[in-house]
C-alpha cells in the first residue's frame, strides 16, 4: 500500500490529493455502495406499489440478520458457502473469463468427498487424517471440473460460459446418477443418498456458535486468494491477460496455463464448499448439495467486483438477506420470491452502475493504474 | 394471560421430563390459551400439490381460536431448515413445528428437536424411530395410495379404451403404491384395464412430465393420472387434449373444468387439528399419526365433469369400502412380471406393503 507509484511521481504538478490506490479503493467502495443504496430505493418503490411498509421491511432484514446472536450466525451460516462460491466466479473473472461452473464443482466436489470416505471410515482410518482427505479430494474433483471448462476455452475456443453452465447440468446429472446407483444406501428410502458419514466423522461447529468451519476456511482462503491475485507474479500475469489477452501473448505469458489454472482453483473452491456441504451439513451426498449456492456466488462475486476480499462482506449481506427472507414472508406475508426480486434489483443495479467507474468527478481516478 | 395449569397425569407419568418442559415459557405440559404452530414447505403454497395440500390445512387451522400460524415457503433440504426452524422458535415462539419435506427430517429437524426440548417437531414422512430418535419429535403420513384406489375405481368407469396412463417422479414405494392401487381400483371395475406407467426420475421436472402426459395420449391412454409434486402441468397438458385426468396431491379441479374426474389428496387438517387440540389442552402431542380413509387422513377431491355417473357412484361406495377397512390388495396378484408378490388378502396398513418394489401385472412399463 505503501509503494509510490510511478504515475504520481511522474505529475509533481498537481495538487496534493489522496494516491492513486486510495482513491481507487474509494471508489470501489463508493460505487457499490451507491448501487445498494438505490436498490433499496427501486425496491422500496416495488414494495409501496404492493403497499407493504419498507421500513417495516428493512428493519426486517436487521432483526432477522443482524440483531440477535442467532440472527447473526443464521448470516454467517448462509455466508459461508457463498464465500467460497463467490470466490469461485471472482478469481477466473480476473483473467477475463465468465464462469458459471461453480454448482456443478461444488456438486460434484461434494461427492467425491462423501465417496472417498466411505472406505476410509470402514477401514477404521484416523479421523485426523480422513477429513483433510476428503477435503483434497472435494477440491482436486472441483478443479477438475472447471478446469476442464478453462481448457476447452483456451485449447479447443469453446466459449466458457457455455461449457462451464452445461458442464454443471452434466455434474448434477452425474451425482443424481451415481447417487440414485451404485452409490445408493439402501437405507435411503424416498430420498437417495450415499452411505451416511458417522458422527465422528463430521466437521464440527466453530465452538461457540452454530456455524460450520466452512466459514473461517472460506475466510482464509478469501484471503489467500487476494494476496495470489494482488501480490504475485501470478496474479498479475493473469490480471494483464484478463486486461489484454493479445498484449499478455505478446509479453511471453503463458496465457493457456494462467486460463486453466484460475479456473482449477475456481474449482477447487466450488469443491471445497461441497466438501463443507457433505462433511459439516448433511453428513451424505444427495440431491440437497445441489442447493443453487454456485449460482448466488456469482451475485456474490459481481457485487464483489471480483475482489477476493470483497467477496467476504458481500456474501455477508447475501446471508443476511437469505437469513431474513423466512422472517419477512412470516411477518409482511410476502411469497418467498420477494428476495429474489431484491436480488435480481441489487444485480441490475450493480451492472449498471460499472459504467460510473471513472466518470465521477470528485474522484478522478485517471491515475488509478491497472484497477479494473 | 397463559393459564399454567400443570397436568397431574403428565407430571406423575413423565415425571422429572415434565418437570424439566414445565420450565419452558411454552413447555408441553401447560394448558395454553394461545399456540403458535409454524409450517415449513420446500415450494411455493400454491403449487397445486404436496406443498399446497400443507398450506390448505394450515388455513384450515388457522380459523381456530387461539391458534397462530406461521409458514416459510421455498426452504431448501439444508442447513437453511434449521435456522427456519430456529428463527420461528425464536422470533414466533413457535410451539410446534411442522416439517414438511422429506429431507428435513435427517440431520435437521433431529438437531434442531434435541436443541429444544420444549418445543414439538413433527414431520410428514414415516421416518421417527421412538428409540433412538427425540421424544419432542415425531411423524405423521397418510396412505395417500387408498385415495389412488379410488381415483381407479373413477377412472375405470369415466374411461373408454380402458387404457390408463400414470406419469410417475421416482420408483420408490409410495409411488409404486399408488400406482399400483389406481390399477387395483380400475381393474375392481373394468378388468381388462391397463395402466401405463412413464417415470420422469425427479419430483419435479415440469418438461419432462408435459412430455410423459403427451406420449401417454399418444400411445391411447384417455385418462391420465399422476405422482409427482405438483400435477398441475400434467393436469392442463391433458386437458388441453382433451382427454381425462385424475389429481394427486392438492385439488386441481379447476385446472380442468372439462375433464377432471377425481383426485387423491391427504387430509392433513385432521392431524393438524389433533397437534393443535392437544397443545391447547396441555396433553402430549402425538409422536406419530399415520392413517388413511379410515380415521380421515386421506380424501378425494370431489367429482369434476369428467366422472361419469357410474363413476361416482362405484368411487363413492369404494370410499365407504375403505373406510369400513376394506382391502386393497387381494392375492394372488402378480408383478408385471409373472412373479406371484402377493398371495392373500393384505391389510391396507400392513408392514409388507412398506417395502413395494415392483408393479403389478397390468401395468405397461418398468421401474428401472
Amino acid at each position: 500500500m505503501s509503494l509510490p507509484s510511478a504515475s504520481s511521481v511522474a505529475r509533481p504538478h498537481r495538487k496534493p490529493r489522496l494516491d492513486p490506490r486510495s482513491l481507487a479503493l474509494i471508489e470501489a467502495s463508493v460505487i457499490p455502495m451507491g448501487a445498494l443504496l438505490a436498490s433499496a430505493l427501486i425496491f422500496s418503490l416495488f414494495l409501496l406499489m404492493l403497499g407493504k411498509d419498507p421500513i417495516r421491511f428493512f428493519s426486517l432484514v436487521w432483526t432477522g440478520g443482524v440483531a440477535s446472536s442467532f440472527s447473526i450466525q443464521n448470516t454467517l451460516q448462509r455466508a459461508a458457502p457463498l464465500i467460497l462460491t463467490g470466490l469461485a466466479f471472482a478469481v477466473p473473472a480476473r483473467i477475463g473469463m465468465t464462469l458459471l461452473g461453480a454448482e456443478g464443482a461444488l456438486v460434484l466436489g461434494g461427492l467425491a468427498s462423501a465417496l472417498i470416505a466411505i472406505p476410509m471410515m470402514l477401514g477404521g482410518w484416523p479421523v485426523w487424517l480422513g477429513l483433510p482427505i476428503m477435503a483434497l479430494t472435494a477440491m482436486a474433483v472441483g478443479g477438475a471440473w472447471v478446469g476442464l471448462a478453462g481448457w476447452l476455452r483456451h485449447y479447443r475456443g469453446v466459449n466458457e460460459t457455455i461449457s462451464s453452465l452445461l458442464l454443471t447440468y452434466i455434474a448434477v446429472a452425474i451425482m443424481n446418477f451415481l447417487v440414485e446407483g451404485v452409490f445408493r444406501d439402501p437405507g435411503s428410502t424416498n430420498k437417495a443418498s450415499t452411505m451416511p458419514l458417522g458422527p465422528d466423522w463430521r466437521v464440527g461447529d466453530i465452538p461457540g456458535t452454530s456455524v460450520h468451519w466452512g466459514l473461517a476456511t472460506g475466510l482464509i482462503i478469501a484471503a489467500l486468494l487476494w494476496v495470489l491475485m494482488e501480490r504475485t507474479t501470478f496474479g498479475f500475469s493473469a490480471r494483464i491477460a484478463g486486461g489484454n489477452l493479445r498484449a499478455a501473448q505478446a509479453q511471453g505469458l503463458p496465457v493457456g496455463r494462467l486460463a486453466v489454472a484460475s479456473c482449477a482453483i475456481a474449482g477447487a473452491c466450488a469443491g471445497l464448499a461441497g466438501f463443507f456441504e457433505v462433511a459439516a451439513v448433511h453428513g451424505q451426498a444427495n440431491a440437497s448439495l445441489a442447493a443453487q449456492y454456485g449460482f448466488t456466488g456469482i451475485l456474490v462475486a459481481f457485487l464483489a467486483r471480483q475482489n477476493p476480499l470483497a467477496v467476504v462482506p458481500v456474501a455477508f449481506l447475501f446471508g443476511a438477506l437469505a437469513a431474513s427472507g423466512g422472517l419477512i414472508q412470516r411477518r409482511m406475508e410476502m411469497p418467498d420470491a420477494t428476495m429474489l426480486v431484491l436480488q435480481g434489483i441489487i444485480f441490475v443495479t450493480l451492472l449498471t452502475s460499472e459504467s460510473l467507474y471513472g466518470r465521477l468527478p470528485f474522484l478522478s481516478v485517471s491515475q488509478a493504474g491497472d484497477r479494473t | 394471560m397463559m393459564k399454567t395449569l400443570i397436568s397431574r397425569r403428565r407430571l406423575l407419568k413423565n415425571g422429572a421430563a415434565a418437570l424439566a418442559a414445565s420450565t419452558m415459557p411454552f413447555g408441553a405440559a401447560h394448558a395454553a390459551d394461545k399456540i403458535t404452530i409454524g409450517a415449513i414447505y420446500v415450494g411455493t403454497r400454491d403449487d397445486f400439490g404436496w406443498n399446497q395440500s400443507h398450506a390448505a390445512a394450515m388455513d384450515i387451522l388457522r380459523q381456530v381460536p387461539g391458534v397462530s400460524v406461521v409458514e416459510e415457503e421455498n426452504v431448501a433440504e439444508t442447513d437453511a431448515v434449521a435456522k427456519s426452524m430456529e428463527s420461528m422458535i425464536n422470533f414466533d415462539g413457535a410451539n410446534l413445528i411442522l416439517a414438511t419435506s422429506f429431507g428435513y427430517y435427517n440431520p435437521f429437524v433431529l438437531d434442531i428437536a434435541t436443541q429444544y426440548p420444549g418445543v414439538q417437531l413433527r414431520h410428514c414422512a414415516p421416518l421417527w424411530n421412538p428409540d433412538t430418535d427425540p421424544q419432542n419429535a415425531g411423524s405423521y403420513f397418510s396412505y395417500l395410495n387408498q385415495a389412488h384406489y379410488v381415483n381407479g375405481v373413477a377412472a375405470g368407469l369415466s374411461s373408454i379404451s380402458g387404457k390408463l396412463g400414470f406419469v410417475a417422479a421416482k420408483p420408490v414405494q409410495t409411488v409404486l403404491s399408488n400406482c399400483n392401487s389406481f390399477l387395483l381400483g380400475a381393474r375392481s371395475v373394468n378388468p381388462n384395464a391397463t395402466v401405463q406407467v412413464i417415470f420422469t426420475g425427479s419430483w419435479s421436472m415440469p418438461v419432462r412430465e408435459a412430455e410423459a402426459t403427451n406420449a401417454l395420449i399418444d400411445a391411447g391412454c384417455d385418462v391420465i393420472s399422476c405422482h409427482v409434486d405438483s400435477p398441475k402441468v400434467v393436469i392442463e397438458t391433458a386437458e388441453a387434449r382433451g382427454v381425462k385426468t385424475c389429481g394427486h396431491n392438492a385439488d386441481q379441479r379447476d385446472l380442468a373444468p372439462n375433464g377432471f374426474i377425481t383426485g387423491a389428496e391427504s387430509n392433513w387438517s385432521t392431524t393438524y387439528k389433533i397437534y393443535a387440540d392437544a397443545l391447547m389442552k396441555g396433553e402430549t402431542v402425538p409422536n406419530l399419526i399415520a392413517g388413511g380413509y379410515h380415521n380421515d387422513m386421506v380424501m378425494n377431491t370431489p367429482f369434476g365433469a369428467g366422472a361419469t355417473p357410474d363413476a361416482r357412484a362405484a368411487a363413492t361406495a369404494a370410499i365407504k369400502g375403505l373406510k369400513g377397512g376394506k382391502p386393497i390388495y387381494v392375492g394372488p396378484l402378480k408383478d408385471n412380471t409373472g412373479k406371484i408378490v402377493i398371495e392373500g388378502e393384505v391389510d391396507n396398513y400392513a408392514p409388507e406393503l412398506e417395502t413395494m418394489n415392483y408393479l403389478l401385472e397390468g401395468i405397461i412399463g418398468s421401474t428401472t
